[in-house]
């Protein structure tokens, strides 16, 4: 699974993305990444949260990136599964503004759920209003948080947050915690309408 | 002064260590002693930490880079991955090659005089095992006064040396690459081995193995044992694209001589062979292979059996690799993660079959040196 939406910078580059996720996995944790890229996001939890991190890539080139990073990464097609993780091995596992490029959505979800106690998914909000404004006037979005054009995009699977909380709801995934933001902003007021990325953390529902 | 790559050692000279300490084997026997040759590249560091063993894999031996005496056909079976300056950096790390005990390039094997005898061990040469072989590299490193690998890597049977050394001597390795293998052969890998087996010990000229106080090898059936393996060394599509149906002269010949390039290709594999390879230690390392299964003892639970290992991991597979096949590889890194070991694994697109591991491809070099950048020394 590639990045879908070309946010890999370099570490130096504040990611309140990163730091978002961050505040969730308490320290030590054993964490396992979906569609790592060149592995910055495990690299950030392991620097700030002393976490134990694997990446899960299938692109040559962002496999060879988390080589020179440094980084454990497994090379791996998401859409087959995820058999090399064991039931329940993992704390966390993270769907890091991938979801939207996944094909078999509902598989991911499920696997996400069997081999980790917690889930933690982001993903660029299509309810947001000023792609509600582009598909108003006509046209697909393209936009900061989903930057392609509609013959070239990789994000096939668009939600909204409804929609995702919805799909949690039918598909057994308890919702622990949510956080949706502007930029740098935390959105509280009116999410579905004023929310660029939403961060949800979720568990299997007891 | 011959032109070569710049990246290589243009004279490398094999060395000589005799160790006289009996050897307790897996099979019950004893060795009471036996000379290894290994070839080293590159400098010890003050510390000693930035040692690299590189096992090798059935038909290799210790001599993994450079050159003899500038001879241009003389070079190393790695040496497009071993140099100064090339993915594992002999600049960086000092890199050592061994014949393994049972070879045929310089350590005791069965054609070595028994002094017991006076005669070649012969067929009485015992049976190792990779955990034997990983206990003479100990000793091979204790010799070097080097207590602790940054690195221990191979290919095929080389990368089951590699996870051998983490399950015995965790202590003794930081590293372990671990390319194009498997923890243990299928059904169908060991019928190859025992094919080739077959072909060798029906030879008329095998003699019981004793061949060599006949003044005879059994040419034939290593021949045949190794068109046979270099078969399932290449991929379909490799020999597809490789030989097709090209005929040698154009038209059938309606006999059976050769005829077709890939039969013409695979006779002179098997008669080059013959003449270098000895048969014995051929029956030796294919039975090495076989019997490599570190999760036996484990009530085959390899989860288990890696336990105990502290290595951090890197594990290589190729996509045409039909003997050793990328599942193979996915069930050791499976069991490195059920203990929580740092371990990194690429299956990398390839058409050459299992000899990928030895082939020049950027990608793969470019992971391999990536990796070994990032060892601490």
């Amino acid at each position: 699974m590639t990045k879908p939406l070309g946010m890999n910078s370099s570490f130096n580059v504040a990611r309140p993305d990163f730091a978002l996720i961050a505040a969730w996995v308490k320290p030590g944790s054993k964490v396992l990444d979906l569609g790592c890229g060149d592995g910055s996001l495990i690299r950030f939890l392991r620097d700030s949260r002393g976490a134990r991190g694997y990446g899960v890539e299938i692109d040559d080139a962002n496999v060879l990136a988390c080589f020179n990073n440094g980084v454990n990464v497994i090379q791996s097609d998401l859409e087959s599964g995820l058999q090399s993780f064991e039931s329940g091995s993992f704390d966390y596992v993270v769907l890091s503004q991938t979801l939207q490029a996944v094909k078999n959505t509902e598989n991911i979800i499920k696997e996400m759920l069997r081999v980790s106690k917690e889930g933690i998914v982001s993903f660029p909000n299509f309810g947001y209003w000023k792609n509600r404004l582009q598909v108003l006037s006509g046209h697909m979005p393209v936009s900061e948080a989903l930057p392609y054009q509609w013959f070239d995009t990789p994000n096939i699977h668009n939600c909204t947050l409804g929609d995702f909380e919805e799909f949690c709801g039918q598909h057994g995934a308890h919702i622990l915690e949510r956080r949706v933001m502007s930029g740098n902003h935390q959105i509280r007021f009116m999410p579905n309408l004023l929310g660029m990325l939403a961060f949800y953390r979720f568990e299997q529902q007891k | 002064m011959l032109m070569q790559d710049s990246n290589s050692f243009n004279t490398v000279t094999p060395q000589v260590a005799r160790f006289d300490t009996p050897l307790h084997l897996k099979s019950g026997a004893v060795l009471d002693n036996y000379e290894l040759v290994y070839e080293t590249y590159g400098e010890l560091n003050a510390a000693r930490s930035n040692a690299v063993l590189v096992c090798h894999a059935l038909s290799g031996n210790h001599h993994l880079a450079g050159f003899y005496d500038d001879n241009p056909k003389s070079a190393g079976w790695w040496n497009n991955m071993i140099g100064p300056g090339k993915s594992i950096d002999t600049q960086k790390f000092l890199v050592i090659g061994v014949n393994n005990l049972g070879g045929c390039h310089g350590s005791t094997g069965p054609a070595s005089i028994n002094a017991k005898t006076g005669k070649c061990y012969g067929p009485n040469f015992p049976v190792v095992t990779v955990e034997d072989w990983v206990q003479t590299q100990v000793r091979l490193a204790d010799h070097l006064g080097i207590d602790q690998f940054a690195a221990v890597a191979g290919g095929s049977l080389g990368g089951m040396q590699a996870l051998q050394w983490t399950l015995d001597f965790p202590d003794r390795v930081r590293h372990a690459l671990v390319i194009a293998a498997a923890a243990k052969l299928t059904a169908q890998n060991i019928a190859f081995n025992d094919v080739a087996r077959q072909a060798i010990i029906t030879d008329p000229d095998f003699h019981g193995g004793d061949y060599y106080s006949h003044g005879v090898i059994p040419r034939r059936g290593l021949r045949l044992a190794r068109m046979l393996g270099h078969i399932t060394y290449l991929s379909d599509d490799s020999m597809a694209a490789k030989f097709g149906r090209e005929l040698r002269n154009g038209a059938l010949a309606f006999g059976y001589d050769v005829e077709f390039e890939i039969e013409s290709y695979l006779r002179y594999q098997g008669d080059k062979f013959a003449s270098q390879f000895d048969a014995n230690t051929y029956l030796l390392m294919t039975k090495a292979l076989d019997y490599f299964d570190p999760a036996f003892p484990h009530n085959n639970d390899l989860s288990a059996a890696f336990r105990f290992a502290e290595a951090n991991f890197l594990v290589l597979s190729f996509t045409t690799d039909w003997r050793f096949s990328p599942e193979r590889s996915r069930a050791i890194v499976r069991a490195l993660l059920d203990n929580e070991l740092d371990v990194s694994y690429a299956e990398i697109t390839s058409s050459h079959g299992h000899d990928s591991f030895l082939m020049e491809d950027r990608h793969y070099h470019r992971l391999v040196r990536a990796y070994m950048d990032n060892i601490v020394v």
